[in-house]
């Protein structure tokens, strides 16, 4: 298959149309709006909705209310504008309902600034709105990788019936780069949840909010247990070198990028390297550092923030001092000689 | 092989453009490519610019902080961007609108008033396929066949366009400047 040249806010878009979306509520937002933009189109064409909400607020309740009524339902937005969205969004988590949440994340906090970053990696993993729930969190760092990964959100969402959320950066959304836009075979899964209208059957309901005595802490418990099921299950990750390497780079999205050429630097110039590239930043992949063995390896963590996902490389290397950080906020992209020398430092 | 190109010069002059196409004519020739425009509270009238690299390997970031080529449009781009062209780079000076072209003695510099050259031709607005002339006669980092199959893809629907956008690149490919 050929391959096309596209924007990376457009490639998520398209991938939601292939993998049968067709339900879109948003509000713009830089440097997302190619996304909310090429949706307008898109959804026209193929017959579905196309809604620019009144506030991110409501578009994400619109994604509620598509999700509970069976439709492949997608908000997108970036930093600040998620914020407004972790309402919702703990609302679709408690309610299980499917959903694709894309998070194009730019420079905070605050309004912050609207250069790439990596800025909302704790908000994303560790919970964001209230509540005990997780997101399943993608994290593709090219072009392809927005396609592949998107497409795969709706499957997940469908099958466990859980929010999931891309979690791509200013520079992917806004970069073009060549894509092939393969053929999406969607999982068809079935949704004997939703509401259709009770005539003839008897009613179902939605909910979130349960009053009676003992009944959250039995929805909890149901939800603990698929969450089980999915860090067993779903954990994606790519890893090179990490056997015979002295210093593993850990890195997701764009900051993988540059990793992936600062290691192939250093093993050029002698040095044993090699790189973690988590994929799903929730299931976080633990068992790579776990397994490891070699208490003499260091890890350095890079990414574009002050520091967030370091921390849970930490608690899996389970040794604080073996595990380095490199980063920098506010849209400045580490350069890969840079990543290179703190590479050399470490061994 | 790996060439960071950055175009640059006010907004509706077509530097996104310049930067799509020679992105789009590298991916036909089977190399890695990244475009990555500038994005901000940009403005009509104000500057506007974007990077595209083409190269035979792996791409790890889109931003280019010491690029090989300049296509400068205008004189606020070529003073912000001429600093920062990599040693013995080659800037291309739209000199309709920059009068003081930035001077370095490392780079290669070629002068083109494609304003004026365009504004002949009957369109102003094809002032960047003359400079992709310009800078296609300078490297043959991408033929101009390709170049012209980007044409249909960015400028879809606009075949009266393609016809000057043609003659525009010939020209500048002819243009004896320096």
């Amino acid at each position: 298959m050929s391959k096309i040249l596209m924007c990376g806010n457009e490639v998520i878009g398209e991938a939601a149309v292939q993998a049968g979306c067709r339900h879109y509520f948003g509000y713009p937002i830089t440097p997302q709006n190619e996304l909310t933009a090429y949706m307008a189109r898109r959804m026209e064409e193929v017959g579905g909705v196309f809604l620019q909400s009144e506030s991110e607020l409501a578009a994400i309740n619109m994604v509620l209310g598509a999700s509970a009524c069976g439709a492949r339902a997608m908000t997108s937005s970036s930093s600040p504008g998620i914020s407004l969205k972790q309402e919702g969004i703990s609302y679709i988590a408690g309610m299980e309902l499917p959903a694709v949440v894309v998070n194009v994340m730019r420079g905070g906090p605050g309004l912050g600034n609207i250069a790439p970053s990596q800025s909302d990696y704790f908000q994303a993993v560790k919970g964001g709105g209230h509540g005990d729930y997780r997101l399943i969190v993608l994290a593709p760092s090219c072009s392809q990788e927005l396609y592949d990964l998107t497409a795969l959100a709706f499957d997940l969402a469908d099958t466990y019936r859980n929010p999931v959320m891309i979690l791509a950066d200013g520079m992917l959304g806004q970069m073009m780069e060549p894509v092939t836009l393969k053929k999406i075979n969607s999982k068809r899964v079935k949704k004997p949840w939703v509401l259709t209208g009770a005539k003839n059957r008897p009613a179902r309901m939605l909910r979130s909010l349960f009053l009676e005595a003992g009944a959250l802490e039995k929805h909890n418990e149901k939800l603990q247990e698929k969450y089980r099921r999915i860090k067993a299950k779903e954990v994606r990750c790519e890893t090179y070198n990490i056997s015979r390497a002295e210093v593993i780079v850990v890195a997701y999205g764009s900051s993988a990028r540059l990793t992936k050429a600062a290691v192939k630097m250093a093993e050029e110039r002698g040095i044993k390297a090699g790189y973690i590239k988590p994929i799903t930043l929730w299931p976080f992949p633990e068992e790579v550092f776990i397994n490891e063995k070699d208490k003499d390896k260091r890890y350095l963590v890079v990414e574009m923030n002050e520091g967030q996902m370091v921390e849970d490389v930490e608690r899996c290397a389970g040794d604080r001092k073996r595990v380095s950080f490199y980063g920098h906020a506010g849209g400045w992209i580490p350069q890969v000689e840079d990543i290179f020398k703190r590479i050399k430092k470490l061994v | 092989m790996r060439e960071e190109i950055i175009a640059a010069g006010f907004g509706g002059q077509g530097v996104m453009l310049i930067g799509k196409i020679l992105a789009y004519a590298g991916m036909l020739e089977g190399k890695q490519v990244t475009y990555f425009p500038s994005y901000g509270a940009e403005v009509r009238g104000g500057t506007a610019n974007s990077t595209t690299i083409i190269s035979t390997a792996e791409i790890p970031t889109p931003i280019s902080s010491h690029p090989d080529v300049l296509l400068a449009m205008n004189s606020p781009s070529c003073k912000k961007f001429g600093s920062r062209l990599k040693k013995g780079g080659l800037l291309i000076a739209n000199t309709s609108l920059i009068e003081d072209v930035f001077k370095r003695s490392d780079l290669t510099i070629m002068k083109i008033p494609a304003t004026s050259l365009a504004h002949d031709l009957g369109n102003k607005r094809s002032a960047n396929m003359i400079m992709i002339g310009a800078y296609l006669k300078y490297k043959a980092i991408v033929s101009l066949k390709s170049v012209e199959k980007a044409f249909s893809i960015f400028l879809p629907g606009k075949k009266d366009f393609w016809d000057i956008n043609k003659k525009a690149l010939r020209l500048g490919m002819e243009y004896e400047g320096r």
